[in-house]
């Protein structure tokens, strides 16, 4: 299983070996993300992120790509609200070229002024196709509102005023600030040796400064008194309807309840946010699915509770149907709520969302790209053995636990409301 | 390692591929079925779509409810693609649900109940996702592109259907759509994961074996008699015969003024191959080279990297039974459509001036080589590899010969590949988002009116 190891700068490193398959993978993940962004720089950590795939003190900016394509690999990286990651999935023979290109990447990323220029209009232009769906204009106007006071208020792309303004001394303060050893995991899955694996590493990593550990935010959002709401007016062609709840984080609790009550609600979705587990949620039995979609009445629906290292949101989205009104939909949605915390769930359900959860814990971590993240992503936001008990943890859920934790959170006054409402 | 699957055709003409990967203990089972949106009666566009989304909503034996519960009470997924030549029952679930999940997944495909109320709700779902992507400029663009390229062509249309052509399928339509599909000879089943290949086509067989094929005769195709006709055919298999196409005589650029958006989606291209020319691999390396390779090859060079103009740029080659488009799209601001169009012609006539370096060849053919290991990873990537070698009939042992394929591709045969497919002078370009032509009139709304120029 995995084998965790600390460098004396305190890179923590965690390997597992795969044998099924002759790849590996590496993932490099930083504890930084869009709620460690302070005013006037929101979407510095995502920005970031872009220019560290721009050259380095030893990879010249155009010799970046081809060093894993070589190997038929593939590289990427994502920010989110607590963290940035690197990754690259390529045969086992890139092993040694992974690992020098993420030690590259902790420590010799240049910030060159005219590709931090040439980025902020890619990044604009990432804000601008996001724009483009109407959820996602939704989803930021609602997660704005339900956050007064965390920074989990602010996309992760930032606002676009802030990437006009932003400076190249900014992006690069932060750089240094976040990219230090102490503050990163590096994650090795596939099929590798995992002595050898450490050589490697400590010979890429052993000798990068270990830098202070970054400060953290102390914000905390205050418990929300009354119900918000907002309305987006705009051209379109399909209502959309989402409430978002103060949740818990992860690590409480009340999570799994808060999780299991999500599955019967909505089918089960997983843990994985990179890969989504590959398949569809097993939803048509769900209480949602069932009154709103079956009843014609949305054109499909959907919740969203992603485990985060503070308390962050538990989303429910819906699509109108063509045809039907946002308050049919917003009228079924609140009376399934209403009959959540009435009335609890059945044990036939609890183990219904038992079976699933199990089975998508399975598609979640069907790949060695795919384990690693998961390892990595739970050590981020708690600690890696948190992603072995998640079955354990799933498995002590009891109905009373349910109904309790949907009482709690699904309250009215814990909830923001938001409408796309389309103008024709 | 080759995949070296097991495959078994059955006297009834079901094809069965059966591939074990113990990574873990769950099975992927694909129910691929040779027909799709291209047999769409011609004024019911859409009823490939319907069918899909109507046909694992109950059978003979069992309710739409009774379905959705058993499902859901394994955690397994189950879901119906329809594609233009392609429809596929797709499931994944334990290993331990494995025979009861494949049970399901045949009693869909043979036994489907098409209910009037199942048919009116999913109707109406397939209406709202149409308006949906109304509301999308890259599916407006792709809408456009494919219209203006194809013309009359039935590649014109696309798989989702139009609204009054979904309006007027009747239960009818439906249930004559799958006898005529839903013939044994035209089913393949694909199972990967966590069962012995002989265990997997025994209950293949067991569930598939005695389904009687419901007739010999062709298929009809809307436009199987006209113009020039290629073959693509597995073995011993109807083929499945479509029309050639040709890029207009000259460029043309259509436009979707949707002004209440943040950005424009621009497509940019021309009538591609079929999977069948020999040519494919070819054009694949060339493909990679012009808009894959690391972020978008050389044109993620050129208006991602030195221009910044885009999130994305990328070109992909969509050959089928017949020539599908190869296409080049951008998300651009409003200001950057005509210079994001500009830099494309640019990198095109570079191309065909002065072709590839040799070093831009060997890297993508060494990076498409090596990601076969990667792309062949998961249960629902081999079915997924493992459905395509049987559709078009590339041999159970593509895989292993894919490296030597790639291998051989020289970079004079890219950039023949180029010449042969690349003609700035005739592209189709369309545009969609806040953006109007420079040398017409705004159109007078957002309602998506097409204007077009020669």
């Amino acid at each position: 299983m995995v084998r965790e190891t600390v460098l004396d700068n305190g890179l923590k490193v965690l390997v597992q070996e795969v044998h099924t398959a002759p790849l590996a993978s590496v993932w490099c993940w930083y504890r930084v993300g869009s709620k460690d962004e302070g005013p006037g720089v929101t979407g510095v950590s995502h920005w970031c992120e872009h220019m560290n795939f721009k050259g380095t003190t030893n990879i010249p900016r155009d010799q970046v790509k081809g060093i894993i394509e070589k190997f038929g690999g593939s590289w990427n990286g994502y920010t989110w609200v607590d963290q940035t990651t690197y990754l690259e999935t390529a045969s086992k023979d890139a092993l040694d070229q992974m690992l020098f290109i993420e030690a590259e990447r902790m420590d010799a990323c240049l910030y060159e002024p005219a590709d931090c220029e040439s980025e902020r209009t890619v990044i604009i232009s990432e804000l601008q196709g996001g724009e483009n769906d109407p959820e996602q204009l939704l989803d930021t106007e609602v997660t704005s509102t339900a956050f007064k006071v965390h920074p989990y208020h602010h996309p992760t792309i930032g606002w676009l005023t802030d990437l006009q303004t932003m400076t190249r001394d900014d992006l690069y303060g932060h750089y240094r600030r976040y990219y230090v050893p102490s503050n990163a995991t590096l994650v090795i899955v596939g099929d590798v040796d995992t002595d050898d694996v450490l050589k490697r590493v400590e010979k890429r990593f052993g000798a990068i400064a270990p830098g202070a550990p970054p400060s953290r935010i102390r914000q905390v959002e205050p418990e929300q008194q009354a119900e918000r709401r907002v309305v987006l007016r705009k051209e379109g062609t399909a209502g959309y309807w989402k409430a978002a709840f103060h949740a818990p984080s992860f690590e409480d609790e009340a999570f799994f309840p808060l999780l299991v009550a999500d599955a019967v609600m909505n089918g089960a979705g997983g843990l994985n946010i990179w890969s989504g587990g590959g398949v569809s949620r097993p939803q048509r039995s769900a209480r949602l699915y069932r009154a709103l979609v079956d009843k014609g009445l949305a054109s499909n629906v959907t919740g969203s509770l992603m485990p985060t290292q503070h308390p962050y949101l538990y989303g429910i989205y819906a699509a109108v149907a063509e045809g039907q009104t946002l308050t049919a939909v917003e009228e079924v949605m609140l009376a399934e709520i209403d009959r959540l915390c009435a009335g609890g769930i059945t044990p036939e359900e609890l183990k219904k969302v038992h079976s699933q959860l199990r089975a998508r814990f399975v598609y979640d971590g069907d790949s060695v790209t795919d384990i690693a993240h998961q390892i990595g992503y739970f050590e981020t936001i708690a600690s890696w053995p948190a992603y072995h008990s998640l079955r354990s943890r799933l498995d002590g859920v009891t109905i009373e636990q349910v109904q309790a934790a949907a009482v709690k959170y699904l309250a009215p006054a814990n909830r923001t409301i938001g409408w796309f409402e389309p103008c024709r | 390692m080759p995949l070296n699957p097991r495959r078994v055709v059955l006297e009834n003409g079901v094809t069965i591929i059966a591939k074990s990967n113990h990574t873990t203990p769950a099975v992927s089972t694909l129910v691929g079925v040779r027909t799709g949106a291209y047999a769409d009666p011609p004024d019911r566009d859409g009823t490939a779509a319907l069918c899909a989304r109507v046909l694992d909503r109950g059978t003979v034996t069992r309710s739409a409810e009774a379905i959705a519960d058993d499902l859901d009470g394994r955690g397994a997924s189950l879901s119906v693609v329809a594609g233009r030549h392609q429809m596929a029952v797709a499931a994944t679930c334990l290993m331990e649900d494995f025979r009861d999940v494949l049970a399901l997944a045949a009693d869909i495909a043979r036994h489907p109940r098409f209910a009037e109320e199942e048919i009116v709700t999913r109707r109406e779902n397939l209406i709202s996702s149409i308006r949906q992507a109304q509301d999308d400029p890259a599916s407006m663009a792709d809408d456009a592109f494919m219209q203006a390229l194809y013309g009359e062509h039935s590649y014109a249309r696309q798989v989702r259907g139009t609204i009054p052509g979904i309006e007027a399928i009747r239960r009818q339509d439906l249930v004559r759509f799958h006898q005529r599909g839903f013939d044994p000879s035209a089913i393949t089943v694909i199972v990967v994961g966590d069962v012995e290949e002989d265990a997997a086509i025994a209950a293949v067989s067991k569930l598939f074996g005695d389904w009687t094929p419901q007739s010999k005769s062709t298929p009809v195709f809307p436009e199987a008699s006209t113009s020039a006709i290629a073959m693509a055919a597995s073995t011993a298999r109807q083929a499945v015969a479509v029309p050639d196409a040709a890029n207009p005589a000259a460029r043309r650029l259509v436009s979707v003024a949707m002004m209440n958006k943040a950005q424009a989606d621009v497509v940019y291209g021309f009538v591609g191959i079929r999977r069948s020319d020999p040519d494919y691999t070819a054009m694949s390396v060339m493909n990679n080279a012009l808009g894959q390779y690391a972020i978008g090859g050389r044109l993620g060079d050129s208006i991602r990297e030195r221009q910044g103009m885009a999130y994305y740029v990328f070109s992909s080659l969509d050959a089928t039974f017949g020539p599908g488009p190869f296409s080049i799209r951008a998300g651009v601001s409003a200001a950057n459509v005509d210079k994001t169009i500009a830099s494309i012609d640019v990198e095109l006539a570079t191309l065909l001036e002065k072709g590839f370096t040799q070093h831009e060849i060997d890297e993508s053919k060494s990076y498409m080589i090596g990601s076969i290991p990667r792309q062949l990873e998961t249960n629902a990537a081999i079915a997924s590899f493992l459905l395509s070698v049987d559709t078009f009939g590339l041999g159970l042992d593509y895989d292993a010969r894919l490296p030597g394929l790639i291998g051989a591709v020289t970079k004079d045969a890219a950039d023949a590949a180029a010449r042969r497919l690349l003609d700035p002078a005739r592209a189709v370009v369309a545009v969609a988002g806040p953006w109007n032509p420079p040398s017409l009139p705004p159109a007078p709304d957002g309602s998506g009116e097409t204007v077009s120029r020669s």
